[in-house]
């Protein structure tokens, strides 16, 4: 091979093609070759350190013993630690108190969202919107009482009023004058002969004499424009004259909070209570 | 070796011969041998050291107070950077992308004209290597004896010198790591924290990589940098066209090359100017030979200009034999005025633009700002007297550097009313605070499904500060 053709003298494979094409063993840059040797070093350490090999009946540990679960609870445990004063904080207070104080009352609008979410809005909606025979929580309409006491206590021991069905004991007729009275009352009106009835058949007795039903009972108050059962109107509630609620009765309206009394903590009622609270409609 | 070799006759032997002659100058410079460059005075060597000096800005600028803090901090656990007296916040970033956007414009506008002038003049990695290579020089004397003492064997002096250079060079590398860091915190405060060395981990981690790679840079690795890690080099050696104007060989004027002797071209001679001294090579950070033409190792430094205009004015020829020329002009063919060059107007048309957002931003960030989110479960709420409620969360971000008590007012509907929340609140500084309202329209008066509200944030303070933001009131269909 003649110089001409090789100025360089750069070392070949010995390989020539047509006589004068020849293969060169030019080495890459010297740092390029450090920074291969330093990755399979890098590699070599990591799968010492770190799970990598796949076995038959399971995978090579690594000596630091990293596993995603132990990240997992690692990284639960900086969460806990950052709930931990306030989680301690809450335990002794009530729930009025927890409402007064504006930083606590935030942290348990923003962590008991979860909790109302699984407990809470499979029947009364995401955001208390309710649901047809469930009551809206958002409105200022509380058949037990609005205060931060009874919905706590409307959670923790649950409720289950009763109206008794009227179907056996009134006329189709009387049926019909009560529900127009009942829908009157909602407008502010009344209608003379239902009012009578009102009176007479003891509606009075749970509902009061003006119709605005006791919170001691839970008894619905009947002249707001709310309706406890979907969708209102004269059938609606000439339905629920008819069965009652709870009465057992075939057909009757049904109508039961359940306790959570042994499903929750003392502490998570109390979150609850306040995020109900502070959908709007607390008093 | 194949049976095509039996026709040798179908090689085109000239052309395999320019092929061959090329390759006698293609060098691939791999870094096996250090590039001792000669450091000569000039007019390019001066105007280096001054853009050189953009640097002490890096330095320096941490401990520049202003209204009793630091000027420039970008404090990155609270998520805000002061830049004198303007506070950015993460919701103002799209400033920053505008200001990437114009130095990014601007890179390629000045590349488009005068080539890698941030290569040459302006980059980290030129800037640190030629402080290096100075007191390399400083230390051990010029490209000739340098070469003689790493070749020497080991002794106490060689050890001594190289001892000392290292220490400064990491040195360097550990002001520069720290001065990084001051940016993010404190200046002063910085400072006794490393003295102290109470500094946080993360402080010390990224003070460990600016040491690491200043000195692996700057002290070994060098023009190895600019050939093969930094895409930039590779980006604005495709923005030359033949109009940009480079550090270029006049290959008219020089050629044939050959030395200075009787008969050259000053005597009638055949022979160009180009002496074939290889002090242009001998300058040459990168180790480039200009006269073979532009090329990637080029960082148009322009220390080669100096270089030969020194020949130039030693054998009496005119100066500029290299010269700052382009392609066209070389060749002769006539040249088109920057003003004439689309490439250019249009970077410039979009660096205008930039900067015009950047400006309309800066005056335009205000001190409040304010979003309603509307509630959407449930939209609405019907209560007992029958009225309307829409629930709202309002997020005020207070940009000021105090705490500021607000009022909150509602327009849009006359019988519209505040049934739940405060008009009064504190809207806490650097940060959003969200602020819960509920809203209430009685139902005969609530005529549509929608019905557009302005909700108003004014300082309690100054009614002249204030923040609007337009939503809507929800009803059921009629």
């Amino acid at each position: 091979m003649s110089d001409k053709q090789n100025p360089t003298q750069t070392p070949d494979t010995g390989h020539v093609w047509d006589g004068n094409l020849r293969e060169l063993t030019n080495q890459p840059p010297k740092w390029w070759m450090n920074t291969l040797y330093l990755s399979g070093i890098f590699v070599v350490i990591y799968f010492i350190l770190y799970p990598s090999i796949p076995l038959l009946n399971g995978w090579t540990k690594g000596i630091l013993g990293w596993t995603q679960m132990k990240r997992l609870n690692e990284t639960m445990a900086e969460i806990e630690e950052i709930r931990a004063p306030y989680e301690n904080k809450l335990k002794g207070m009530s729930a009025a108190a927890i409402l007064a104080d504006e930083e606590l009352s935030n942290y348990v609008v923003a962590s008991a969202k979860v909790l109302f979410g699984d407990r809470c809005a499979p029947c009364h909606g995401t955001g208390g919107a309710g649901n047809p025979g469930f009551p809206v929580l958002a409105d200022d309409d509380w058949l037990y009482g609005g205060s931060i006491d009874s919905i706590q206590q409307s959670i923790s021991n649950g409720r289950k009023g009763m109206m008794p069905g009227f179907g056996a004991m009134l006329s189709e007729q009387q049926l019909d004058d009560l529900s127009k009275h009942v829908v009157a009352m909602s407008k502010g009106e009344e209608y003379a002969p239902g009012k009578e009835l009102f009176v007479s058949q003891g509606c009075i007795g749970c509902h009061g004499m003006d119709g605005k039903g006791i919170q001691m009972m839970g008894s619905a108050n009947l002249t707001d424009a709310i309706w406890r059962f979907a969708p209102g109107g004269e059938e609606s509630v000439k339905y629920t004259i008819r069965y009652g609620v709870n009465s057992g009765a075939e057909g009757a309206r049904n109508a039961v909070m359940p306790s959570f009394k042994d499903k929750l903590t003392e502490t998570e009622i109390k979150k609850l209570a306040v995020y109900v609270y502070k959908l709007g409609g607390g008093q | 070796m194949t049976h095509v070799s039996d026709s040798p006759t179908q090689v085109d032997l000239k052309n395999l011969e320019d092929l061959y002659h090329e390759a006698e100058y293609w060098h691939v410079n791999t870094g096996g041998k250090t590039i001792h460059a000669k450091r000569m005075p000039g007019f390019f060597r001066r105007i280096k050291w001054m853009t050189m000096s953009v640097w002490l800005v890096f330095f320096l600028g941490p401990y520049l107070r202003w209204n009793g803090q630091q000027a420039i901090l970008f404090d990155i656990p609270a998520r805000q950077f002061h830049i004198f007296d303007i506070t950015i916040l993460p919701q103002d970033v799209w400033l920053l992308a505008l200001v990437l956007l114009f130095f990014a414009l601007l890179l390629a506008a000045v590349t488009s004209v005068a080539g890698r002038v941030y290569c040459g003049y302006f980059c980290f990695q030129t800037v640190w290597t030629d402080i290096f290579v100075w007191l390399e020089e400083k230390l051990e004397g010029p490209p000739s004896k340098r070469v003689k003492l790493d070749n020497a064997p080991w002794n106490l002096h060689k050890f001594r010198v190289k001892f000392i250079k290292h220490s400064i060079w990491l040195a360097i590398g550990l002001l520069t790591g720290i001065s990084f860091t001051l940016w993010f915190g404190d200046a002063f405060e910085m400072w006794k924290a490393f003295l102290t060395l109470q500094a946080p981990l993360i402080a010390w981690g990224a003070v460990g990589v600016f040491v690491f790679f200043t000195y692996l840079f700057a002290g070994f690795m060098r023009e190895q940098v600019c050939f093969w890690l930094c895409p930039y080099a590779r980006i604005q050696g495709v923005m030359y066209d033949r109009e940009t104007i480079l550090p270029t060989y006049d290959f008219r004027r020089g050629e044939p090359r050959g030395k200075l002797k009787k008969g050259s071209r000053a005597e009638g001679g055949k022979q160009g100017d180009c002496i074939d001294c290889k002090q242009c090579v001998a300058v040459c950070p990168t180790g480039i030979d200009i006269r073979t033409g532009q090329q990637e190792g080029c960082i148009t430094c322009a220390l080669c200009i100096d270089a030969c205009d020194a020949v130039m004015d030693k054998i009496h020829r005119p100066r500029g034999l290299i010269r700052y020329a382009s392609l066209d002009e070389i060749e002769g063919k006539p040249t088109i005025p920057i003003y004439k060059r689309p490439r250019v107007l249009v970077y410039l048309v979009i660096m205008l633009a930039a900067i015009g957002g950047i400006i309309y931003g800066l005056s335009n960030l205000g001190s409040l700002e304010l979003k309603a989110l509307h509630e959407r479960q449930p939209l609405f709420v019907v209560q007992s007297d029958g009225s309307i409620q829409n629930k709202y969360v309002l997020k005020v971000l207070n940009k000021t550097d105090a705490d500021m008590p607000v009022k909150l007012s509602v327009s849009g509907h006359q019988a519209l009313r505040l049934a739940k929340g405060d008009t009064k609140f504190i809207a806490r500084q650097g940060r959003v605070t969200a602020h819960t309202v509920f809203l209430r329209i009685p139902a005969d008066q609530l005529h549509g499904e929608r019905i557009p509200i302005v909700f108003r944030i004014e300082s309690a303070r100054d009614p002249k500060v204030f923040v609007e933001y337009q939503s809507m009131f929800f009803g059921p269909t009629r």
